[in-house]
Formats: C-alpha cells, sequence, structure tokens
C-alpha cells in the first residue's frame, strides 16, 4: 500500500471515528447503507422530479443574488440597447440586467426556467406511473395525498415564479389570475384587494409574489419531499411482479455502492441535459415582450405548459355561465372552469385511493405493482383523466391551432366543447378494452405458449403454427395476478354491510369496477389444456378451445369476446 | 371480526402464499423464485472489465474538460450585452456545463452497471400495521395516559380545550388586514368623466376629430392619466378604442354617443380584463386575444363567440370647439372582468 493510500484511510478512518462518536454513524451506515431498491425505468420518473427541485433551488439561489424583487420604476440603463431610456419596474430593469449583463446570468434564468418546466412534467410522468401500476394502494395512500398536494404547489411556484420579471407576458398571466380571484363569490373582490394591496395591478404583487416564490412555496415543498421520501424509505419501494418477487420481499441492488453511484450519476444527467436545453433553446426572451402594460397585448399569448389546461377551460367555456343574482353577479363562466375544475381535480385525485378501496373491498397492504392491463378499469379512467387534460390543453392553444392549420377559431372552439366530454368517454371505453383484450393474450400465451413462426401442415391439408411453452419463469408473470371478482358474486372481509349505504355504494363500484374481467390462467387450467393436446403439434390447436365455456372468463367474453 | 384481528390474518397474496387443496392441482401457480443470475461480459471476461474500466475513466476525464471548460468561457468571453456576445458566451458555458454534468454522471452509471455487482439480493418487507399485542399494548397506554390527564373525567377542561384550540388560529387571518384597503367602489369607476380628452396610447397628444379616418382603430387614454401616482392602475381599467365606420352601421344609441361614426368603447375585456386589441375592419370585430371572446361593433359590441358575457361599455363622446375628442360622461357601468357585487 502507498503511503497516499495509507493517508487516505487514515483520514477517512478518523472521520467515520469522529462521526460515530458524535452521531452514532454506525448505526445510520447499518441501518441504511445496504438497503435494497429494486431497479425499473420507471422508478427514474420521480428521481427526475426530485432532481430538478434541486436544481431550482440551486440556480434559483443564484438569481435572488441579482433579482430585485419592486414595482418601483425605474429607467432602464443596462447593455440591451433596445430597451435603454425606457421606464420600467425595478424587478423588470434586474431581470434585464441579471440576462445581459451578468456573466452566465442568462444561463441561469434559462436553467431555472427549463429545469422548472422538467420538474411539473416529470411531476406529471411520476404520478401517472404511481396511478397505473397502483402505487398509491396501501400502505402508499397517503404519500399518494402528499404527492398530489406537491402537484398542485409546483404549478403554484412555477406560476409565481414566471410572474416576478413583470414583462408584458407574466404581466398578462397576472391580470388573467386576478380575473379568476375576483370571480370567486361573495369574497373575491377583497381577495384581490388584499393580495394586490388595492387595484391591479399596483406595486405589492411583486414582491409579495416573490416572498410566496422563494419562501413559503419551497419551504412548504421542502418538507414535503422530506416526508414523501421518509415514506418511501418506510414502506419500502415497490416492485414489478416477476419471478421471486413477492409481497414479503423486496429484490434489487443496494443503496452503497450500486444506487450511490446510479442515482447520484443520474443526477448529473438530469442537470446536463437541462444545461445542454438552457444553452441551446432560448425560453421566455423577456426582452423581446417588453415591461408590462395593461393596455398593449401581443397575439397568441401563451402561459407556461402546466397552466395551459386552466386556460383551455376558461376558452371553451361560454359566456351565457354568467349570470347575476338578487343584485349580485356570478360569474360562473370564469369560476367554474378555474376554481371549481382545479378543486375537483385534486379533491379526485386525492380520495381515488380511497374510491378504489370501496370498490375492492381491499384493505391489504400491496407492494408489488400491477401491471396497468391487469386493472382494466382504473387504467381506463387513467387514460380518461389523461384525455380529458389533453383536451383542455389543446384548447389553451386554440388560437394557434387555428393559425397553424388554418382553420376557424370558431369552429375548432365548437368541436372542443364537444369533444372535452365526448374523447375521455371514448378513451375509457377504448382503453379499458385494450386492457382485457392484452390479458386474453397474457392468457392464451400463458395456456399455450409463445409463437414459434414455424407452420406446419397437417396430413389433412391444415396449415398450423407452433407453439413453444413457457417456462415457469417466463409464465409467472403472466400468471400471478388477483383479479377481483364484483361483491355479487364474492363477497370479501373488508366491504361494509350489504344493507348500509356505503355498502350499497361499494357493491355498485365493485360491479362497475369488476364485472368486465379476465382472469389468470390457474394450474388447472394449463393441465386441462395440456390434457387436450398430445404432443407439440396439437398445441397448435388453441385457438379452437371453446373459451365461452370458461367460467373464468367474465361477462365480456360473451357480450364482447 | 374485530379490526385488531383481521391485522394477524394471512391474506393470501399472491406469491407468498400457497393454497394447496389436498391431492389435487393447486389453486394458483407457485413463485417459481428469483430465475438465476446472468453474468455480464465483465464479470467472466477480465479484457471486457478493463475496457469498462477505461470507458469509466474517459467519461470522467471528459466531466474535468467541461469543468475547466466552464472556467475558460466566464473568463474569456467578453460579456457586453451584445446579442452575439451574450449567445456565444451562454451557450459556451452552456456546454461546457453539459459536458462536465451530463459525463460525470453517465461516467457513474456506467460504472454502477458494469462494473459494480449486478446480482439481484433480497431484503424481506414488514407490515406497516403492528401486531394485534402491539396495537393492544398501545391502545392501552393511549388509554392511560388519556385516564392520567382525566380528559374523560373533567369534561369542562376537554371541552374548553378543544374551543381554545379552535379559536386561536381564528386571528391570524385578521392580521391581513392591512395587506390592502377595502374594494369600495374603486372596480366600479374609472378616470373618465364629463370633459376628459382622449389622448392617444402611447404617444400622448389629444385626437382631432377629423384625424379619425373611416375603418382606422385608435388606442386611446384619458388625458392627465400619466401624471396620476400609479397610471398602470388606471389604465388597466381606462384603457378606450376608438373606431371609425359608416355611422349607418351603427344603433341610434351609438351613434348618439359617437361623433359622425367614431365611437369609443373600454378596451378592457369584459371576461377577464386582457386588451381587446384586436379589431377586425371588414367584419367591425373586436377580438381579445387571451380567450378569443368576440364582440360585435355594429351590434354595440355585443359579445358574439367566446366565454364573455357582457358587451364591452361604450363611452360617450362629443367634439369640442377646437375639433378635439372629448368625454360627455364617464363610463355607464363598470369597465373590465364581473366581480362579485357588480350585480
Amino acid at each position: 500500500m502507498s503511503t497516499i493510500d495509507k493517508t487516505v484511510n487514515q483520514a477517512a478512518g478518523g472521520v467515520a471515528n469522529f462521526a460515530d462518536d458524535t452521531v452514532g454513524a454506525s448505526k445510520v451506515v447499518n441501518g441504511f447503507a445496504r438497503k435494497i431498491f429494486p431497479d425499473h425505468w420507471s422508478f427514474m420518473l420521480g428521481e427526475i422530479t426530485l432532481y430538478s427541485f434541486v436544481i431550482l433551488l440551486l440556480t434559483g439561489t443564484f438569481l435572488t443574488f441579482f433579482f430585485e424583487p419592486s414595482a418601483a420604476e425605474t429607467t432602464y440603463q443596462g447593455n440591451y440597447i433596445p430597451l435603454v431610456g425606457q421606464h420600467v419596474s425595478e424587478a423588470y430593469d434586474s431581470a434585464l440586467r441579471l440576462s445581459f449583463d451578468i456573466r452566465g446570468g442568462l444561463l441561469m434564468r434559462q436553467v431555472h426556467h427549463w429545469a422548472a418546466l422538467v420538474f411539473v412534467a416529470a411531476t406529471v410522468v411520476h404520478m401517472a406511473r404511481v396511478f397505473f401500476t397502483g402505487a398509491f394502494r396501501k400502505p402508499r395512500e397517503i404519500n399518494w395525498v402528499i404527492g398530489v398536494a406537491l402537484a398542485m404547489l409546483a404549478v403554484f411556484e412555477g406560476f409565481t415564479g414566471y410572474s416576478l420579471p413583470d414583462d408584458l407576458l407574466s404581466g398578462t398571466g397576472i391580470r388573467i389570475a386576478q380575473a379568476i380571484i375576483l370571480a370567486v363569490p361573495v369574497v373575491g373582490s377583497y381577495i384581490s384587494f388584499f393580495l394586490f394591496g388595492g387595484e391591479f395591478p399596483g406595486v405589492d404583487f411583486i414582491p409579495r409574489f416573490y416572498t410566496i416564490h422563494i419562501l413559503l412555496l419551497p419551504a412548504i415543498m421542502l418538507a414535503l419531499i422530506a416526508v414523501h421520501l421518509m415514506l418511501v424509505v418506510v414502506h419500502k419501494h415497490t416492485q414489478y411482479p416477476g419471478p421471486g418477487r413477492t409481497e414479503d420481499n423486496v429484490v434489487g441492488f443496494p443503496l452503497f455502492p450500486v444506487y450511490m453511484a446510479k442515482a447520484g450519476g443520474f443526477f448529473f444527467i438530469v442537470f446536463g441535459v437541462i444545461a445542454l436545453l438552457a444553452s441551446l433553446v432560448q425560453i421566455n426572451a423577456i426582452w423581446a415582450y417588453g415591461a408590462y402594460d395593461p393596455s398593449p397585448v401581443t397575439a397568441g399569448s401563451q402561459p407556461d405548459w402546466y397552466m395551459g389546461w386552466l386556460d383551455g377551460a376558461v376558452r371553451l367555456m361560454p359566456g351565457w355561465f354568467e349570470f347575476t343574482l338578487w343584485g349580485f353577479t356570478f360569474s360562473m363562466n370564469i369560476f367554474i372552469p378555474t376554481t371549481v375544475v382545479i378543486i375537483f381535480a385534486l379533491g379526485s385525485a386525492m380520495l381515488y385511493p380511497w374510491i378504489e378501496q370501496a370498490a375492492t373491498g381491499d384493505r391489504r397492504e400491496h407492494h408489488l405493482l400491477d401491471r396497468p392491463r391487469n386493472q382494466p378499469t382504473r387504467t381506463g379512467l387513467g387514460v380518461m383523466a389523461l384525455t380529458f387534460y389533453i383536451i383542455l390543453w389543446i384548447s389553451g392553444g386554440n388560437d394557434i391551432v387555428a393559425h397553424m392549420m388554418s382553420l376557424s377559431i370558431n369552429d375548432i372552439t365548437r368541436s372542443l366543447r364537444v369533444l372535452v366530454f365526448l374523447l375521455p368517454a371514448l378513451a375509457f371505453v377504448i382503453t379499458k378494452r385494450i386492457c382485457l383484450g392484452l390479458q386474453r393474450k397474457d392468457r392464451e400465451k400463458a395456456l399455450h405458449g409463445r409463437e414459434t413462426g414455424r407452420i406446419v401442415r397437417l396430413p389433412h391439408g391444415e396449415f398450423i403454427e407452433v407453439h413453444a411453452p413457457l417456462s415457469d419463469l417466463e409464465r409467472w408473470t403472466l400468471v400471478q395476478h388477483d383479479t377481483l371478482r364484483p361483491m355479487e358474486i364474492e363477497d370479501r372481509v373488508d366491504a361494509g354491510r350489504p344493507d348500509t349505504i356505503y355498502g350499497k355504494v361499494q357493491r355498485r363500484l365493485s360491479k362497475f369496477y369488476f364485472e368486465d374481467r379476465v382472469e389468470p390462467v390457474t394450474p388447472a387450467e394449463l393441465e386441462a389444456s395440456h390434457h387436450d393436446h398430445h404432443g407439440e403439434l396439437e398445441q397448435a390447436h388453441a385457438d379452437e378451445i371453446d373459451r365461452a365455456s370458461n367460467p373464468a372468463i367474465g361477462t365480456s367474453q360473451t357480450t364482447h369476446g | 371480526m374485530s379490526d385488531i384481528e383481521r391485522a394477524d390474518e394471512a391474506h393470501g397474496q399472491p406469491g407468498t402464499t400457497l393454497a394447496k387443496p389436498e391431492g389435487g392441482v393447486p389453486d394458483r401457480f407457485e413463485n417459481p423464485g428469483l430465475p438465476p443470475h446472468k453474468h455480464r461480459m465483465g464479470d467472466t471476461d477480465p479484457k471486457a472489465a478493463k475496457r469498462a474500466e477505461h470507458q469509466v475513466v474517459f467519461f470522467l476525464l471528459l466531466s474535468m474538460l467541461g469543468s475547466i471548460g466552464i472556467i475558460v468561457s466566464i473568463i474569456a468571453i467578453k460579456y457586453d450585452g451584445s446579442f452575439d456576445q451574450v449567445s456565444l458566451s451562454t451557450k459556451a458555458i452552456g456546454l461546457s456545463m453539459f459536458l462536465s454534468l451530463f459525463a460525470l454522471g453517465i461516467g457513474a452509471v456506467h460504472w454502477a452497471k458494469t462494473l459494480m455487482p449486478d446480482d439481484e439480493r433480497i431484503d424481506m418487507r414488514h407490515r406497516q400495521r403492528g401486531t394485534t399485542a402491539e396495537r393492544e399494548e398501545a391502545v392501552n397506554i393511549l388509554k392511560e395516559g388519556a385516564a392520567e390527564a382525566g380528559l374523560g373525567r373533567r369534561p369542562l377542561i376537554r371541552n374548553t380545550l378543544i374551543g381554545a384550540l379552535a379559536l386561536f388560529p381564528i386571528p391570524a387571518v385578521f392580521f391581513f388586514r392591512d395587506t390592502g384597503p377595502l374594494p369600495g367602489n374603486d372596480l366600479s369607476t374609472t378616470m373618465w368623466k364629463a370633459d376628459t380628452y382622449l389622448v392617444k396610447d402611447p404617444e400622448g397628444g389629444r385626437i382631432r376629430a377629423a384625424d379619425v379616418t373611416l375603418g382606422s382603430v385608435m388606442h386611446v387614454l384619458p388625458e392627465g392619466i400619466e401624471e396620476l401616482e400609479h397610471p398602470l392602475n388606471e389604465k388597466a381599467k381606462s384603457a378606450v378604442l376608438i373606431m371609425r365606420l359608416d355611422a349607418s352601421l351603427l344603433t341610434e344609441k351609438q351613434n348618439n354617443w359617437g361623433v359622425d361614426g367614431t365611437v369609443a368603447y373600454s378596451k378592457i375585456c369584459t371576461h377577464m380584463g386582457c386588451p381587446v386589441a384586436l379589431y377586425e375592419q371588414q367584419t367591425h370585430h373586436l377580438l381579445c386575444p387571451c380567450h378569443q371572446s368576440t364582440f360585435d361593433l355594429t351590434q354595440d359590441c355585443k359579445v358574439i363567440f367566446g366565454p364573455a358575457k357582457r358587451p364591452l361599455p361604450q363611452l360617450p363622446i362629443a367634439v369640442d370647439d377646437d375639433g378635439y375628442l372629448v368625454a360627455t360622461d364617464g363610463f355607464s357601468e363598470a369597465v373590465g372582468p364581473s366581480f362579485w357585487e357588480r350585480g
């Protein structure tokens, strides 16, 4: 051993010794260092969210050193010639200086903005992963609720952030936010006056939004993220089903060294990619928009992407939803597509774990994830919600769509008003059918093996394709899951009594969720299918099995099969 | 079955338990256990392992290069605010940063994937729910503590405690009282009144009625707005558009409130307050770019499409003795987005 190695070892030993003496580091290492985490690409989505949040904290701190959160008027004297001499707010002035006078300032602004977009996007995709794989089931309901709260906070954090530079686009966004507040029945005008310190826009909202953006929301989010991650440790990570994976174990690689290197490395990859975006793709060119002024506006004004769906909802709402009654104005044309939609979306998302629990009557812990196809109704509902979201999002750009495709904006808006209800319903039905179809394919494969591509002609002239049987390992993933039957057929321990209202609702839900179902192959079925055939060739007769007579396949088989 | 008993019940989770009826075929398949480990090239071939090691080192060296690149770009590239220099600097620092971070990340992940052990290991899980004994013990502790506190015996303390705890956060709301003035009638009034002159937005200057040609549109503010303490607050309410069209296309009320086919309308959308800035001269439609509410000028700015409900309010104008446009009165109703007290 060289002397350098010896010195390093001694130093490391000294540090470790000190850490153990003072904070009991050995216990922490023993408890955590070899914790096992399962491996799957979809588990990286949450990591992207976490890392972009860290990037936001780092770059945001840099920005605060130069940004002046004030609406006080000043004359721009910076490096960007076209605006020199203009009367602008100090916020806009400092945001311009940050971009044109501070080395790396524009880059930091762009990294911050791109990271914000990636943060919200990764949050949504991570949520979708958790939803479609059923990772919100017991015991992770609370962590799901925390996640939904974080998603909402992320949107507000993003909005308060891009409102700060006080440029024309952000000011227009705040104007719309103020109208949303004004539309709140009874207290709207008061909330608006208290938030803006009087009339819109006033001079108070910039410093107030600044405090909310850099202190209040990040602090709450940081605390929630800490709890979110602690719960991941407490529950241990979920894993996808497969050979050797059970509800009682977690199969994967240790935190130290494998995940330290992988996850740590992935942080740098995420940071690197966002830096690449920020250096090559311009974002929020505030100098081109000009300072905020309530009187001009640019055509094609668009919010950041995560606000687009609400803007779309507002665009679709016909004006006749507003009415006056008893001398008061009910701005339902604004209140419903904004405040009500937000509360409805968040509320139903937060409650979903319990809605599904009512339908399943299942209060067991679940650590093995669902393959989305094995939960056709849930997957259908998820795709339905996403479709609704995407239609609203497209509506938020109806003017852009009209312009790009040279169509009438009125026709597009009218069509979207219908499609926003029609397509989600359609998406639900189609997704559910696709899931059931995939499950049937899984059954076929588990029963008769996979196609080999070998075509054989039988003596009587028939052509068949030879199927190769699956190994136990290959088959397991296809047959490991539970399929619940509706409570009418099979009552459950945790279900409410059928004569109570809750019990009745539960039975309705149960029917809705599980009436159409495809149950996994059982050993008995596999054996029966083997008895039907002798030798490899006959296995090809698989398709001829009378599936309708199979009791394990639900009503869908007869009605839609 | 009580809640506590259910905790210990075997649930028959897939893959954990195996229901095997006596003698016959099992109800469900049995978990076949972990598949045999497949070795990577590097596990068996020292040459491949060496190659992987070199690749990791290459990426880490690349990262060092990027880090140095950042320092060089910051120091060496002149940052004088010209578009070219700002763009060059941003790209140079950004791409170096990409190299520094991305290569470091790829190096670490590659190291983990090729050289660190990849045999899967197993941790056992434990149910979140306590055992029956643990749950009973917890219940007993809580009962004991509650008994010691005497909450059951002294309901008066319990009830007043609940009351005090419920009341104490409410005053916090009142601390926000002075974050702003009460709305009063600020939302319903603008600075337009009789004899307020119309001036051009943004350049200023009164408008001669004769200068408003047929088919034209002008952005207008009330005279004296720049002298206010907060001109933006007033602009958000008082911005006006004047348009001139053939007087025969207009209604009687519009003509009464206008001058020779020149009419003035609030520019603040009655939907969400964006400026209704797009005027289609041929169709006489005004379009709000934010949510596409469309107002028909020939029908007293009635909403003909989109999410707005109310027409844009008209500002009554006339010509003074010198030929300049001047308001004869303020708006007869509140401009801009709806609010509760608007009525």
